[in-house]
C-alpha cells in the first residue's frame, strides 16, 4: 500500500504508448498487460517467423526468443515471462534471464511484493520448482499446480512421488499423492490432493485430500484433520492463525467446518469459495441455500436477496466490516454488496475492488463491446476499447484508469466523484 | 426362446476388487445410495412400473441380441436394482460384479428406451445408481477406473501433464502457421467470447482435431482462448463410474477456469458425454440448474458460423454420406437439425438413418463403454449390430459422428464388420470444405484443400 504513495497521483491524463503503431511494427502483437501503476504497457511481438520478444512501451526487450509466455507484471512494475531460446526454457525478469534453464516451465507464480518469482520446472525427465532461479533439489515424477508462501520465501507444489504405470490401478490404490514445500514431500500419501494453500505466516500448508471414495478431509503439513466427510472443498486459513476452514458436506447438506470441527449451524446445498475478513473475525462463503439459488453467506447467514446463475468468491474490505461479489442472473452480470446489487447489469463484471477505507467498490465492467469503470454501481460516462482493473489512491479520493483508446494506451488519474 | 450365453470378460477392476469385499461393506454403500442419496426419483420409478415391457424393443442391446429378453431395460433393472432393493440377505462380492457387469457393460445410459416406456421411467438414471454402488465399492471395469484416477489427479482422463498440455498448444499454433497466417491460440486471454475445451485426446494423439478446432475459430475470426491450466479437459468419465465427488470437482474446475478469464461462453469439443457432465449431471450435483457458464456445443457453433456466412463453405464432399445422432447432443438436447443443417451445407449426397434424430440408435459405446478398452470391444461390436445394420442401409460411404466415443467404436465396427466406412467428426467436415480466404493463407500457391484433416 505504502508502495502506491510513490505512484504519480498528479498528472491528470498521460498517453503511455501508441500501442496501435506496434500493430504496423509487427505482424502479430499479443495480448496486452500493464502495470499496476500504468506506467507501462508491454507485449509479445513477432518480428519474423520465430522471433519473438517482449515489447514494452514500444520497444523491444531484450533479445528475441523461439517463444515467449506468461507474460506478466511483478506487483514491483518489473516484467517478467517464460521464454524458449536454443530449445531450452527460463525465466527472464526485466530483460535478464535466469542462469539456469529447463525442458519447461509453467505456472508462473510470485509474491505479493514481486520478491518471490517462481515455476513449476521440467528438467531431465524429472519435475520441480524454481523459485527466483533455484530449482529445487530434490525431483519428482509430477508436479502439479504452484503456491507461494505470502513472505515470498516458500513454494508448494502437488506431487506423485513414485511412478504408476498407466491402468495399474492397484498401484494407484497405493496412493503416491501427496503435497511438496520447499523440495520435501509429506510424510502421508492420499488419492487425491488439491487446493494448496499457506497461512498467513507462511509456515503452515493445508490442501484438501480424497481418503476414499467417500471420504474426504483436510491435510495440515501432512497431518489429516480428526474427522472425514463425505466431500470435501478447498480449506483456507484464517489470517493471523493456523486455523484452517473448509467447507465440509454431511449428512443433511453443507456447510463450513474449522479444524475438523464444524462452524456453522446452517446447512446448504452448496458452500464454496470461503474468505476469511482481513481481520480473521469473520468468513464469507458462496451458498446455495437451496438447489439452483445463489447467494453470500457471512459467518453462517445468508444475504436475503438469492441469485439464480451464479455467485463467485467474495471479497471483504481492508476494514473487515463490507462483503462484495460477483453475481449472474439471468445471463447478466453485476456486483452485490452487503445483499444488494447494483441495479445495472453487464455483458461481463470484473472483481470488485474496495477503496482503501472500505466506502466505496469499483470494478471494470463491458458492455456492447466497451469497457468501463462502475463505482458504487454507477457506470462511468466514459467507455473504452480495452481496460484494465480500476486502482484506488492510498487516500481513496482519486482512482486510476488504465485503457486503451483510438489504438493509444492511457494512464489517467480522476477524482472518484468525476468518474 | 432364444437365450443368449454372455461370455466371460475378464477384467481386473472387476475380478480383483470384487474378491475380498466384506457383506458388511455392501450393506453399507447401499444404504448409502439408495437411503442417504437417491432422491423421489427412485422409489417413483420403481412404483410406477408395471412390468409392461414396451422399453425393450427400445435397446439396441435387446435388438442386437436378439431380443433376448435378459437384455431388455426393465430386466437389466430387474436383475440389479430390486434384487437388490429385495434383498433379505447381505450381496457378496461375486453379487456386485453381476451387477456391475449388467450396470457397465449392458446399458450405455443413452435413454433411449425412456421415450417408449409410457411413464417415461429413467432406467438410464437406475442403472447409473448400480453404478454409483458397484463404483464406490471398487467394482468397475478397470480402464474406467484408471481413467477417473486420472481425473482426480490431473482433471483429465489420460494423465496429461501440465507441461505436456502448453507445450502442445504452443507446437501446434506453430504449426498451425504453416497454413494460415499468424494463426493463434490465445492462452488465458481474458475477457474472450469463447473458452474452447477439448477432449484430452486432442492433446495427445488426435491433435489434428485441436488443430482443427483452432484453424476454423481462426478463419471465423473468433475472439476465443484457452486456460493454461488445469479446467480445460471437458471429459467426465468419473460421472460413467458413479464417482460423483469427483464428477463435480472437474465440472466445478472447468466453469471456474471460464470465470477466471471471464469468458462469455464455453465452447465444449464434439463429446457427447462431456457435454451431458456439463450440462446435466455435473452442473446439476453442483447445485447449478443450468451450466453457471452458457455452454455451447461444437454442433450449435458450426451451425451459427455456416448459417450467419461467418465461414464460407467452398467445396462439396461427394461420396454419399450419413449421420451418427451421438445420444447426448441429439436425444438428450435436440441438435440433430444442426447437425443435419451442417452436412448438407457440405455434402452433396447426404442420406438419413432410419430410426433417426432423437429416435437413433446408441453407437453402443456410450455411457463410457467406448473407455473400458479392449476386454469389452467384443461387447461394442455385437451389441452395435442393429446401428451396423442401420448404416449399411444407407450405403454410405461416409458416416460423420460429432463424438468421440461414437467416432471411435463406429471406425471399429467397420473394420470389424468390414464396412468401408469412413467416419469424420463435424470440424473434419468443415475443415476439408471451407474456404480459407486468400489474404489469411501463409502459403499464397496453396489454393486448394487446407490440410489439416
Ligand atoms: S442402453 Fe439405452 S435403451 Fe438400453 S437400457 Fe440402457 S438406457 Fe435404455
Ligand atoms: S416400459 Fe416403463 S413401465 Fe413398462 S416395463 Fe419398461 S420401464 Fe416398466
Ligand atoms: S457414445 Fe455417442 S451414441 Fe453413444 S451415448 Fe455417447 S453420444 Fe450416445
Amino acid at each position: 500500500m505504502t508502495e502506491k504513495n510513490h505512484w504519480d497521483w498528479d498528472t491528470a491524463e498521460k498517453m503511455v504508448s501508441d500501442v496501435r503503431e506496434w500493430r504496423d511494427r509487427f505482424p502479430v502483437v499479443q495480448e496486452f498487460v500493464v502495470s499496476n501503476d500504468g506506467e507501462k504497457v508491454a507485449a509479445v511481438v513477432e518480428q519474423e517467423k520465430q522471433k519473438v520478444a517482449p515489447c514494452v512501451n514500444g520497444k523491444i526487450w531484450g533479445e528475441a526468443y523461439e517463444r515467449v509466455w506468461s507474460l506478466k507484471f511483478l506487483p514491483d512494475h518489473r516484467l517478467a515471462c517464460a521464454v524458449l531460446r536454443d530449445y531450452e526454457w527460463t525465466v527472464v525478469v526485466d530483460g535478464t534471464p535466469w542462469e539456469e534453464t529447463y525442458d519447461f516451465v509453467w505456472n508462473m507464480t510470485f509474491s505479493a511484493d514481486g520478491e518471490g518469482i517462481a515455476v513449476n520446472i521440467k528438467k531431465d525427465n524429472g519435475f520441480g520448482v524454481a523459485l527466483n532461479g533455484n530449482t529445487w533439489e530434490h525431483r519428482f515424477v509430477e508436479t502439479r499446480d504452484l503456491v507461494m508462501s505470502p513472505n515470498g520465501r516458500s513454494t508448494a507444489t502437488r506431487v506423485k512421488t513414485k511412478r504408476i504405470a498407466t491402468l495399474d490401478i492397484a498401484g494407484f490404490a497405493e496412493k503416491a499423492l501427496t503435497v511438496a514445500v520447499d523440495g520435501k514431500a509429506w510424510d502421508s500419501h492420499f488419492l487425491g490432493i488439491w487446493g494448496m494453500t499457506f497461512s498467513s505466516d507462511s509456515a503452515s500448508i493445508a490442501a484438501g485430500v480424497k481418503l476414499d471414495h467417500l471420504d474426504f478431509s483436510v491435510a495440515v503439513d501432512g497431518n489429516i484433520w480428526g474427522t472425514s466427510f463425505p466431500g470435501i472443498w478447498e480449506p483456507v486459513f484464517r489470517p493471523g492463525n493456523r486455523d484452517a476452514v473448509a467447507p465440509v458436506k454431511t449428512g443433511k447438506g453443507w456447510t463450513l467446518a474449522i479444524n475438523g470441527r464444524l462452524l456453522w449451524e446452517k446447512r446448504f446445498s452448496q458452500v464454496w469459495g470461503q474468505r476469511c475478513s482481513p481481520d480473521g473475525q469473520h468468513i464469507a462463503a458462496v451458498v446455495a441455500p437451496e438447489f439452483g439459488v445463489w447467494t453470500i453467506a457471512v459467518d453462517g447467514l445468508p444475504w436475503e436477496m438469492t441469485f439464480g446463475d451464479a455467485v463467485l468468491f467474495p471479497a471483504f474490505s481492508p476494514d473487515s466490516g463490507r462483503v462484495a461479489a460477483v453475481v449472474k442472473d439471468k445471463d447478466r452480470y453485476t456486483i452485490a454488496v452487503d445483499g444488494i446489487p447494483w441495479k445495472e447489469n453487464f455483458d461481463m463484471i470484473w472483481d470488485p475492488v474496495f477503496s482503501p477505507d472500505s466506502r466505496r467498490v469499483a470494478a471494470k465492467a463491458r458492455k456492447n463491446g466497451r469497457h468501463m469503470v462502475v463505482v458504487d454501481g454507477r457506470a462511468g460516462q466514459r467507455t473504452f476499447e480495452e481496460m484494465w482493473e480500476p486502482v484506488f489512491s492510498p487516500d481513496g479520493a482519486k482512482m486510476l484508469m488504465r485503457y486503451i483508446e483510438d489504438g493509444k494506451f492511457y494512464r489517467k488519474v480522476v477524482k472518484v466523484e468525476e468518474i | 426362446m432364444f437365450k443368449v450365453e454372455r461370455k466371460p470378460v475378464a477384467d481386473l477392476g472387476m475380478d480383483d476388487t470384487a474378491k475380498g469385499l466384506a457383506p458388511e461393506r455392501i450393506e453399507k454403500v447401499m444404504r448409502w445410495v439408495l437411503e442417504r442419496e437417491s432422491d423421489a426419483r427412485l422409489r417413483t420409478y420403481v412404483e410406477t412400473c408395471i412390468h409392461c415391457g414396451l422399453c425393450s424393443e427400445a435397446c439396441h442391446y435387446y435388438l442386437s441380441y436378439k431380443r433376448d429378453p435378459s437384455y431388455a431395460p426393465v430386466s437389466k433393472v430387474r436383475q440389479t436394482l430390486w434384487d437388490i432393493l429385495g434383498r433379505k440377505h447381505p450381496a457378496d462380492g461375486e453379487t456386485v460384479k453381476k451387477y456391475a457387469r449388467i450396470a457397465f457393460a449392458e446399458c450405455n445410459l443413452c435413454r433411449r428406451c425412456s421415450m417408449y416406456c409410457p411413464f417415461g421411467i429413467d432406467i438410464a438414471y437406475l442403472l447409473a445408481l448400480v453404478r454409483r454402488i458397484c463404483g464406490l465399492l471398487n467394482v468397475a471395469p478397470q480402464y474406467l477406473q484408471d481413467n477417473t484416477n486420472s481425473h482426480i489427479h490431473t482433471f483429465t482422463q489420460s494423465w496429461v501433464g501440465q507441461d505436456d498440455y502448453v507445450d502442445t498448444l504452443q507446437f501446434l499454433e506453430e504449426e498451425l502457421r504453416m497454413d494460415i497466417l499468424n494463426a493463434r491460440i490465445p492462452l488465458d486471454k481474458t475477457g474472450a467470447e469463447y473458452m474452447y475445451t477439448p477432449h484430452s485426446h486432442e492433446v495427445t494423439f488426435k491433435t489434428h482435431l485441436l488443430a482443427n478446432m483452432a484453424r476454423i475459430l481462426n478463419v471465423a475470426g473468433i475472439d476465443w482462448t484457452m486456460p493454461s491450466t488445469d479446467g480445460w479437459e471437458n471429459t467426465n468419465q468419473a460421472m460413467h463410474a458413479g464417482y460423483y465427488e469427483t464428477m463435480g470437482m472437474i465440472e466445478r474446475k472447468h466453469f471456474e477456469a471460464a470465470f477466471r478469464l471471464k469468458v462469455r461462453r464455453i465452447l465444449a469439443g464434439e463429446c457427447g458425454h462431456a457435454f451431458r457432465a456439463a450440462v446435466y449431471d455435473g452442473t446439476r450435483w453442483l447445485g447449478w440448474k443450468t451450466p453457471p457458464v452458457p455452454y455451447v456445443s461444437a454442433i450449435q457453433f458450426f451451425y451459427e458460423l455456416v448459417r450467419d456466412g461467418r465461414i464460407r463453405i467452398a467445396r462439396k464432399i461427394q461420396e454419399p454420406v450419413t449421420v451418427q445422432d451421438p445420444c447426448s447432443f441429439v436425444r438428450n438436447r435436440g441438435l440433430g437439425e444442426m447437425l443435419r443443417y451442417i452436412i448438407r451445407a457440405t455434402c452433396e449426397d447426404f442420406r438419413e438413418v432410419t430410426p433417426k434424430l432423437e429416435h437413433n440408435y446408441c453407437c453402443c459405446a456410450g455411457g463410457g463403454v467406448i473407455n473400458y478398452g479392449p476386454p469389452w470391444k467384443f461387447i461394442r461390436m455385437e451389441g452395435g449390430r442393429i446401428k451396423v445394420r442401420q448404416f449399411r442401409e444407407t450405403g454410405a460411404k461416409i458416416v460423420i459422428a460429432p463424438c468421440h466415443s461414437c467416432h471411435k467404436t463406429i471406425e471399429e465396427m467397420s473394420d470389424f464388420y468390414k464396412l468401408g466406412l469412413h467416419v469424420l467428426f463435424a470440424n473434419e467436415l468443415i475443415v476439408k470444405t471451407m474456404e480459407v480466404p486468400e489474404a489469411m493463407r501463409a502459403v499464397q500457391q496453396k489454393n486448394e484443400g487446407t490440410g489439416g484433416v
